[in-house]
């Protein structure tokens, strides 16, 4: 049945990176805070209950608390993850938060994701680029059930950003589009609803697109949906390769 | 035009008024694909009649549904117009690029044994699937992430269209003069800035006021935040606050929903003996009868003593192992995302610990049925912040997603179409004045002027006043217990002091700024709650179980004038058009629940 241990009583130290870039007297630093660790406990309610009781002044991003809405990334002992679906059991007792690199800093761990995914959805025309206008009173394209189902897979993608940030291709060259972005070009690639082919994302075939990948496979590891982004890089290059050999028209095909 | 709120009703507002030529500002709280439409799961209503189960919908059957559903208390002539526009939006959404779930031709056989044929004509067309208290298949779905990959799709329309977005940015008030809103006073909760934004029309998109309560499914964001600006105008009615929806099946302890589709999909609920209980208290319907029967079957089983213990308190189970686990990697994915993450169980071999939680605003902002707010001319409501009053007092799964969708598409175009040239120069010196209120309020809560009471303190006293006094089950004293409590807690508010100082947009801040809104809202849920002496949808009093439609066939509205010391409340008769008040067929009867 449910997971309920008993409960545990381990004395945490929640280390959390400071700053404030837009107050000039702002020092970052490390800030240590004790949290007597509760059963179930994520770092969704461990933050909270540290900013309730302890700091009010403490700055973190959360809205949904259920890895949906993609609000809460963070370094948690260096590696990035979902603050909210990260429980305390799982981690030793001192826990080291930072906020993700690559986005810039709004306050402590606080950091503007929303910013990044819009230009970087700006830059690929991150939207269905349909055949023809909608006509309300025809009926919907047909699709099958298996092409649904891998755009859905590919549309999954919460832009939490901790691919980015998970990136080592990112950290050298910010023009990389990034394990999403690259994603993000697949889904709409895989759906017939779309024009496009891989040939017509112009930056795919660049080293800011799918050939500057390093192939190290952070993003992989740490994809809180668990996306297979290995196979979807893949299948990139392949469709630009087959488009390159003219095999499959604009490379819209497998 | 200013929007506020950046959620399905919002943006598909936007779209619409940008499409018919207006200059559209977005200004939301978190990047808009945040929002929390992106946690509804489990579909949309709208008859198309495609897949089995589903064969001879229509529109008013969906009608029907949706006014049973609501126990009579909606208003019938939206209904009408939302039904009949419900499946163009579906078709609309799908040419924008979502993965709806498709029909598949054949056999197919049910986890009841039943054996169903999805017919070859209707092959790779939208599929549905069942949800509570429908009389026919009709949730279209995206697996079980059909918000989010709604919300993606709309909002790649709004970049499309390169309608202007903020984000990390509050409204703080409305800037008006009793007669005409003229636009909002915005926080930016990334420096802490305050600026005004003049608008010959404002939307009020900000979702629901779920956060109201301490156990809810609903985002941190889903503060009510635009209910309350437009509370405090003393002029603009809210409609049936006391209407709030409890989800039954929340995942315990966190109140993280799990969709409905589980037990439209065949999932069944059981109680500590693993006894499937809705057959004994809705035959038929079972776990599909509406939302808010189901959740008062599950809460005075929990109270007979009938639940699971556990260390985060007695629950009942959610079963849909039955399912399989091919299905549940297919329809079922985020759930069985949600369980493995946050109860470490696999729904595919393990039982789910779930209770009712707080789910849905059916109350909001009172719209007319193009979504124009009476009493402030240029303001307008759309989605589940505004009441043109599609759920009454129940809403049905699946009706929420719709709602945003045909709202926000009529919202817009409405005001493409009807935005007359504003009689006057737009009103700066009024902008300033509102300014100032707001640059005060900051100053005197960061010195501390007005006291040191905290706003964590009185926001955590509301949720639990307004989860033990008006929730599932209601009743006259413990309502008025409610209100003598909060009318302390506003006392308090007027005496909030920062604790974490004031510089720059800090979290506690924009918490200070919200609390004596929100305590409003509160007490004007309580106060309708008990003044209505009759148990309608989801509004249950113990003291008055049976529905009244003699006395409270009804609206509630409320107003709170200036300086008063509580809500006013009024009603104006709910329009009945095409179906008579009845029974709900849900096996409760009239009464709203004497059995079990």
């Amino acid at each position: 049945m449910a997971d309920h241990l008993p409960a545990p009583n381990r004395a945490l130290t929640i280390r959390v990176f400071r700053h404030d870039p837009a107050d000039p007297a702002s020092v970052p630093r490390i800030q240590a805070y004790p949290l007597a660790e509760e059963s179930g406990m994520t770092l969704f309610t461990a933050l909270h209950r540290i900013r309730d009781e302890q700091d009010p002044s403490l700055a973190f991003d959360f809205s949904c608390r259920s890895a949906m809405c993609g609000s809460c990334g963070m370094l948690v002992n260096g590696r990035p993850r979902l603050a909210c679906r990260t429980m305390t059991r799982d981690l030793p007792a001192v826990i080291q938060l930072m906020p993700m690199p690559v986005f810039r800093l709004v306050r402590d761990l606080s950091v503007d994701t929303g910013v990044w995914f819009q230009a970087m959805n700006g830059r690929i025309e991150g939207w269905l680029c349909e055949a023809h206008p909608f006509d309300p009173a025809a009926p919907e394209d047909r699709m099958d059930q298996a092409t649904v189902d891998a755009v859905y897979q590919a549309d999954r993608c919460i832009e939490c950003g901790l691919c980015v940030a998970g990136c080592a291709t990112v950290a050298m060259r910010p023009d990389f589009l990034g394990p999403a972005g690259l994603n993000r070009i697949a889904r709409f690639i895989l759906d017939p609803r779309d024009v496009r082919g891989a040939a017509d994302f112009s930056v795919l075939s660049s080293s800011e697109g799918v050939f500057g990948c390093l192939g190290l496979l952070g993003c992989h590891d740490y994809c809180p949906k668990d996306l297979p982004l290995r196979e979807r890089f893949a299948y990139l290059r392949r469709s630009l390769a087959w488009n390159l050999l003219g095999l499959s028209g604009r490379g819209k095909g497998r | 035009m200013l929007v506020i709120g950046g959620g399905l009703a919002g943006e598909r507002c936007a779209i619409e008024a940008a499409e018919g030529g207006r200059k559209v500002l977005i200004v939301s709280l978190v990047p808009p694909r945040r929002s929390h439409s992106c946690a509804a799961q489990g579909g949309m209503q709208a008859a198309l009649g495609q897949s089995a189960k589903g064969y001879g919908d229509s529109p008013d059957i969906h009608f029907a549904d949706t006014v049973r559903g609501a126990d009579w208390g909606c208003d019938q002539d939206v209904v009408r117009r939302f039904v009949d526009l419900a499946p163009r939006a579906v078709r609309e959404l799908a040419a924008w690029g979502v993965p709806w779930a498709r029909v598949v031709p054949g056999l197919r056989v049910l986890p009841t044994g039943e054996t169903v044929e999805e017919r070859p004509e209707y092959a790779g067309l939208v599929a549905a699937r069942d949800f509570g208290g429908t009389a026919k298949w009709r949730a279209c779905h995206a697996a079980d992430g059909t918000g989010h990959s709604l919300l993606y799709a709309t909002d790649g329309r709004v970049q499309r269209l390169g309608i202007e977005v903020l984000d990390r940015t509050e409204a703080l008030a409305l800037i008006h003069d009793g007669r005409a809103c003229r636009g909002a006073v915005l926080r930016c909760l990334r420096t802490g800035a305050v600026s005004a934004v003049l608008a010959r029309a404002t939307v009020i998109a900000t979702g629901g006021y779920g956060r109201l309560y301490g156990a809810s499914t609903n985002a941190m964001i889903n503060d009510g935040l635009g209910t309350s600006l437009a509370l405090a105008t003393g002029v603009v009615q809210l409609g049936n606050m006391e209407a709030v929806q409890f989800h039954p099946t929340t995942l315990v302890p966190s109140s993280i929903l799990i969709t409905e589709a589980c037990r439209g999909d065949g999932g069944y609920l059981l109680d500590r003996d693993l006894h499937r209980f809705m057959p004994d208290h809705v035959p038929g319907r079972a776990e599909l009868a509406p939302r808010d029967v189901v959740a008062r079957v599950m809460t005075r089983l929990l109270r007979a003593g009938r639940g699971a213990e556990s260390p985060d308190g007695p629950h009942l189970w959610l079963d849909i192992r039955h399912l399989g686990s091919r299905h549940i990697a297919s329809r079922l994915p985020e759930v069985a995302d949600i369980c493995r993450a946050f109860a470490g169980l696999d729904p595919a071999e393990e039982l789910i610990p779930v209770r009712p939680a707080q789910h849905y605003s059916m109350g909001g902002v009172r719209t007319d049925a193009d979504g124009r707010v009476p009493g402030l001319h240029g303001l307008w409501a759309a989605g589940e912040a505004a009441c043109w009053d599609l759920h009454g007092f129940n809403r049905l799964g699946g009706n929420s997603l719709a709602e945003t969708l045909v709202m926000g598409r009529i919202v817009g175009h409405s005001i493409a179409a009807g935005l007359e040239a504003p009689g006057s120069a737009p009103d700066v010196s009024l902008a300033a004045g509102a300014v100032r209120d707001q640059e005060e309020r900051i100053r005197r809560l960061a010195s501390g002027a007005d006291g040191s009471e905290y706003v964590h303190e009185l926001r955590r006293s509301m949720q639990e006043i307004m989860l033990e006094h008006a929730g599932i089950f209601r009743t006259g004293d413990g309502l008025r217990q409610a209100l003598d409590a909060l009318e302390v807690l506003r006392g308090r508010a007027g005496r909030l002091g920062l604790r974490g100082g004031g510089r720059g947009a800090g979290p506690e801040a924009a918490a200070a700024l919200a609390l004596p809104g929100q305590l409003r809202l509160a007490t004007t849920i309580v106060a309708g709650a008990l003044a209505r002496e009759e148990s309608r949808g989801s509004h249950f009093r113990e003291d008055f179980p049976r529905r009244d439609d003699a006395r409270w066939l009804v609206r509630t509205l409320a107003t709170w004038p200036a300086g008063a010391r509580a809500p006013r409340l009024s009603y104006e008769p709910v329009r009945i058009t095409e179906l008579p008040p009845g029974e709900r067929g849900t096996g409760e009867g009239p009464a709203g629940g004497t059995r079990g």
